[in-house]
């Protein structure tokens, strides 16, 4: 196997170091390392992190090939720096059995650009009346242990109470797309100002926060672990904030635009903006960003949701929810954390790779950059600055929300097991 | 003015005083034997209609024919745009046509905002009503009818509304009507109360340059118009009142209501009114009501908005020989 030398990266943010890959693995870690036979990777002023794992990724396949696939989004998610992505469970068919869930993580092996963990629905067919066989999903060569039906609540208490239940046989978590249905009839956007001024459904935030509210509860009335998706307001960060304070086995996620972008967009009706979780108020952005630094917000997750264009250019109302995220989650928490000064590189690190592995409980990913550790690793350059140009994504889809907007860093380097996924800023 | 009317907070208060002043001057014609101009001879406008409304269509309809336009209708039943890219895909029919300006009707709030900015067409678009957002062609009709019925017809001209006092009185939630009026009738100077069951107030109004009220009998005494928005029975079974009885009760106008009114003051209804439950059949007969001028001042209205949009520099009627102020711009 080869050998390649990274020189003179700041490991986390910190000190100049080599990193000296051999294999699959990480051989040594210091200063001075003799290159020898390896390949040497100048990263001078470079920040060297651990591969990113993005626990919140739709990779539409199977059934919406036309928006994404494992392939093409384990491209995007390499260019963005992740070598594990967490693929949601609203395919079609749903991946509610063993079959669909053994099917995507074996593309995402055979393609080799990162590692494909399917998360198992949580009811048959996302409806929310039956419990889907988790026990199957987990016992596949998947090894399931995120469950969500995300894109829907399960809105039933008493599902809900069963599912946190029944996965504590297995040390798995439900992941919980909070959205109480009936407040959200007819949703658009975020309640408040802008929705009452554009006359689009309103998504108020006691629809997300109820729903928090609850499913803590019952996590600790069955002693079980929730792990909330994309929360995206002010008030649902102070009920998790309560809840670890009691000692409740909860984690939440917040996607890199829930951190820089507001409902004041909406009024361009354009629907690249239309996303759920809605985007909310500026002050819902602070707290959000604040609750992420101070690790209320556990963190940051993609919801990266591809479209293909014809979804999204039409009238706000006809358009799909989401927008696709993976190739620039970095940036964004560069430009709202680091460049902020809310959060240091090794912070980055924990939120966006050690603590996402953890709360999926994925091996392998997540750990540490230090020699024996396997050698999945991100490579950016933090003083590049660049205008966002959705040409060059590899994702198949554009529907993102940042199109000429200019934003900091760009990854140089990603190593999924020892060998270059990314290469120079190229896809190998 | 700007190129588009997609909204009437968009609009200035000189640019609102043009149109009211503009759409005086199409009255009269409306009372010549012959009822047309050549203003806008050899224009095309399509009326593109993705939401059923007859009276809206009719009345636009009316306008571009008084002017001389050559008209299309062209009607989209909610079924076929079920696919998002169909407004895109007629917009685009359109401008292949060589349509001149389409006035747009549209389920969704905000499509008339997209067809202008999306670079699908290049025409003006006038908003016809979108969703639950605005209807500003109504909102200029109805503060037209305000105008000459509290102001005066000739004595109301480069005039705007200062300083009366206009009542809203229903579903404003639910109401693009509502959302334009609010924005008008501010920009022209008039101080407005909503009046509705809470339910029925959007979250998140508190900014809007008006009052709110849930007490219809202590605003009435103090209103030079009331407005009657249509509340439609299906909100009852979404809780958004208790009953058909108890909303009428509260929030319905009566004989009794309208006493408490100012002598002068004038009851108006976008319609077409469902008598009973929002407004007496005696209140809607009743000669204070304008449900039909503002029908008549709807055509009136519309000329104006399209000559001015489309017209260019002319004086709009030049058989009459009044002389015209500095106007066109
Ligand atoms: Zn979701």
């Amino acid at each position: 196997m080869s050998k390649i030398l990274i020189r003179g990266a700041k490991v986390l943010g910190g000190e100049p170091q080599d990193v000296l890959i051999d294999g699959e693995t990480i051989d040594r870690v210091g200063t001075g390392i003799e290159a020898g036979d390896a390949t040497v990777v100048e990263a001078e002023g470079q920040i060297l992190l651990p591969g990113l794992v993005d626990l919140h990724t739709h990779l539409r396949e199977p059934g919406r090939e036309d928006s994404e696939t494992v392939l093409t989004g384990t491209r995007a998610a390499a260019s963005g720096g992740y070598t594990a992505v967490f693929a949601m469970a609203n395919t079609f068919p749903v991946a509610d059995t063993a079959g669909v869930v053994e099917q995507v993580w074996r593309l995402g092996k055979e393609h080799g650009y990162c590692d494909v963990q399917p998360i198992g629905a949580v009811t048959v067919g996302l409806e929310g009346k039956q419990l889907a066989e988790l026990g199957a999903m987990h016992d596949s060569a998947a090894n399931v242990k995120v469950f969500s039906d995300d894109g829907k609540c399960v809105d039933d208490a008493q599902i809900m109470r069963r599912a946190l239940e029944y996965v504590k046989a297995f040390g798995g978590v439900v992941a919980q797309h909070a959205q109480e249905p009936r407040l959200t009839e007819g949703a658009q956007m975020n309640e408040g100002v802008v929705s009452a001024e554009l006359g689009l459904g309103g998504w108020p935030a006691v629809a997300e926060e109820s729903i928090i509210a609850r499913d803590v509860l019952l996590a600790e009335h069955v002693g079980s672990r929730v792990h909330i998706c994309h929360l995206s307001t002010a008030g649902s960060v102070e009920i998790v904030r309560w809840a670890k304070s009691r000692g409740i086995d909860v984690t939440a996620e917040v996607t890199p635009h829930h951190l820089l972008l507001t409902d004041e967009l909406v009024r361009t009706y354009n629907p690249v903006y239309k996303v759920n979780p809605p985007l909310r108020t500026e002050r819902d952005v602070m707290a959000l960003r604040e609750a992420l630094a101070d690790g209320t917000i556990d963190i940051v997750a993609t919801d990266h949701a591809p479209h293909p264009h014809e979804d999204k250019d039409c009238e706000w109302a006809a358009a799909a929810m989401g927008m696709v995220g993976l190739e620039t989650a970095l940036s964004v928490v560069q430009h709202t954390m680091v460049d902020t000064g809310l959060l240091d590189w090794a912070g980055v690190a924990d939120r966006m790779s050690f603590r996402p592995a953890h709360i999926g409980r994925l091996d392998g990913h997540g750990r540490p950059v230090s020699a024996g550790e396997p050698a999945n690793l991100t490579l950016l350059d933090p003083a590049y600055r660049g205008v966002v140009n959705p040409a060059d994504f590899a994702s198949r889809s554009r529907n993102t929300p940042y199109e000429g907007l200019e934003l900091p860093g760009r990854v140089t380097h990603t190593f999924l097991r020892g060998r270059a996924t990314v290469l120079d800023g190229t896809l190998a | 003015m700007k190129r588009h009317l997609i909204s009437a907070a968009d609009l200035t208060r000189d640019d609102a005083v043009l149109i009211l002043d503009t759409a005086e001057e199409m009255a009269r014609v409306a009372d010549r034997p012959i009822k047309k101009l050549p203003t806008l001879r050899g224009r095309t406008i399509c009326n593109l209609f993705f939401e059923d409304s007859t009276r809206t269509r009719i009345s636009f309809e009316a306008a571009e024919k008084r002017l001389s336009a050559d008209v299309i209708n062209f009607a989209a039943k909610g079924s076929s745009v079920s696919k998002g890219e169909s407004l895109k895909d007629t917009a685009q029919t359109l401008e292949a046509m060589g349509v001149d300006a389409v006035v747009i009707r549209h389920g969704a709030s905000g499509a008339p905002y997209r067809l202008a900015t999306s670079g699908w067409i290049d025409a003006p678009v006038i908003n016809a009503g979108d969703g639950t957002h605005e209807h500003p062609t109504q909102a200029l009709l109805d503060a037209f009818t305000m105008r000459r019925r509290l102001v005066g017809h000739d004595a109301g001209i480069g005039k705007g509304l200062d300083g009366l006092r206009i009542t809203i009185v229903g579903d404003v939630l639910h109401s693009r009507v509502a959302r334009s009026n609010v924005h008008l009738l501010h920009t022209l100077g008039a101080q407005v109360t909503l009046v509705a069951p809470p339910t029925l107030i959007p979250v998140g109004a508190e900014p809007w340059p008006c009052e709110v009220s849930y007490d219809l009998d202590e605003v009435l005494p103090k209103s030079d118009a009331v407005m009657m928005l249509r509340v439609q029975r299906e909100r009852m079974n979404a809780a958004f009142f208790p009953t058909e009885r108890e909303y009428s009760r509260r929030y319905g106008l009566d004989a009794e209501r309208m006493a408490k009114m100012p002598e002068h003051a004038i009851v108006m209804h976008p319609g077409p009114m469902v008598r009973g439950m929002e407004i007496t059949a005696e209140v809607a007969d009743s000669d204070r009501c304008t449900v039909v001028e503002q029908v008549a001042n709807g055509v009136s209205a519309r000329m104006a908005v399209l000559y001015l949009l489309l017209g260019g520099s002319e004086p709009a009627v030049t058989t009459t020989s009044t002389p015209r102020t500095e106007e066109s711009k």
